[in-house]
């Protein structure tokens, strides 16, 4: 059975999957797909201090989406410990860009040379990792969602709200994709 | 500004009575479906720095394609549901809550901030945990800045543009 599974998913297979978790959860307990509240009922759950924002009983809001979010942990482990590891095959001129940049490890699902922990000690590990997960938290928290919350339930109800956000996540995308990782990668 | 003018702090990804939170079989249904997400995120390739590299660079389809699939999958299954007018296995009415406009600011600002970490870190939320689980255990820090960053958020809220 490894052969189709350790092989690269078509995104005809990929993405309609991935759209079913929303009416799976729907089916399931009425559930809205959306992975970044998660982060809010984290910090309510640990830190919440003295902030309105994390001052609501998480286990009744969010209980199930961290159960939700441990699996999605553990599915991560169980697919990258079956079948036989690959490459990420992206195609030859995104290769040819980022090899410009510096990037020179393709092995992998991320480039060894930016995520290790070591690396955090180097400018362009510490953005990437420490500066980028920052911006991710703060960014979903503001928008009210992430690529599931805002770009697939949002968008599969029509949400104009999640339309803005997706717009946003594409001009911040591209703005640290043109304008920020080309200086940052090469050790400017 | 005051609070008053902020939008309602909504029990987010939920609605509806919670009569079966307590029951340990639920929590089973969602780890189940989480464990297939986290392998479909990983087989799908989109936990990939590569993959996301490749997408802001316009020089392939696949992402389009599976974000594209999903919304297109997504909506024809919440349009059915209400048609149809299921009921969710646990008893409730299923009534996805609506989002408020209001200014906009929020989603434009919120929306470009995360996309800015998307392409810095290559992951969103949900990949950020799959690579842990995927053995790239830096995303650990990451997650911890993601948290610092949602707090950060929450402290600065009555004082942001919504």
């Amino acid at each position: 059975m490894t052969d189709w599974f350790s092989g690269e998913w078509p995104w005809y297979v990929a993405g309609p999957l991935i759209g079913l978790f929303v009416p799976a959860l729907l089916i399931t307990g009425n559930k809205v797909f959306g992975i970044s509240s998660n982060l809010r009922h984290l910090c309510s759950a640990i830190i919440p201090g003295r902030v309105e924002f994390f001052r609501y009983d998480w286990r009744k809001a969010g209980l199930w989406n961290l159960v939700f979010l441990g699996g999605v942990l553990i599915g991560g482990f169980l697919a990258s410990h079956v079948g036989t590891a690959h490459d990420i095959a992206i195609s030859g001129e995104t290769k040819i860009a980022l090899s410009r940049l510096g990037i020179h490890d393709f092995s992998g699902v991320a480039p060894r040379e930016l995520f290790n922990w070591s690396a955090l000690l180097t400018l362009r590990g510490f953005v990437s990792v420490v500066v980028g997960g920052f911006l991710v938290g703060f960014g979903t928290a503001y928008a009210g969602g992430c690529t599931s919350g805002h770009a697939i339930s949002g968008l599969a109800s029509f949400e104009l709200p999640s339309l803005i956000a997706v717009f946003g996540f594409f001009a911040g995308g591209l703005t640290a994709t043109y304008l920020i990782l080309p200086f940052l990668l090469r050790g400017i | 500004m005051t609070t008053t003018s902020l939008p309602a702090i909504e029990a987010s990804g939920t609605s509806g009575s919670e009569h079966h939170q307590g029951h340990p079989g639920f929590f089973l249904v969602y780890l189940l479906l989480g464990i297939a997400f986290g392998i479909v995120l990983t087989r799908s390739e989109v936990v990939s720095w590569f993959r996301v590299q490749e997408m802001f660079h316009f020089q392939s389809f696949r992402m389009y394609g599976i974000i594209g699939s999903a919304i297109a999958t997504a909506a024809a299954s919440v349009a059915l549901i209400k048609v149809a007018k299921l009921r969710a296995i646990s008893g409730e009415t299923i009534a996805i809550p609506r989002k408020q406009l209001g200014s906009g600011v929020r989603y434009a600002a919120g929306g470009t901030i995360f996309g800015l970490g998307w392409a810095l870190t290559g992951a969103c939320p949900g990949p950020l945990f799959a690579l842990i689980g995927n053995g790239v255990s830096v995303m650990i820090a990451a997650v911890l800045s993601a948290l610092a960053g949602t707090w950060v958020y929450g402290w600065l809220r009555p004082r942001l543009p919504h």
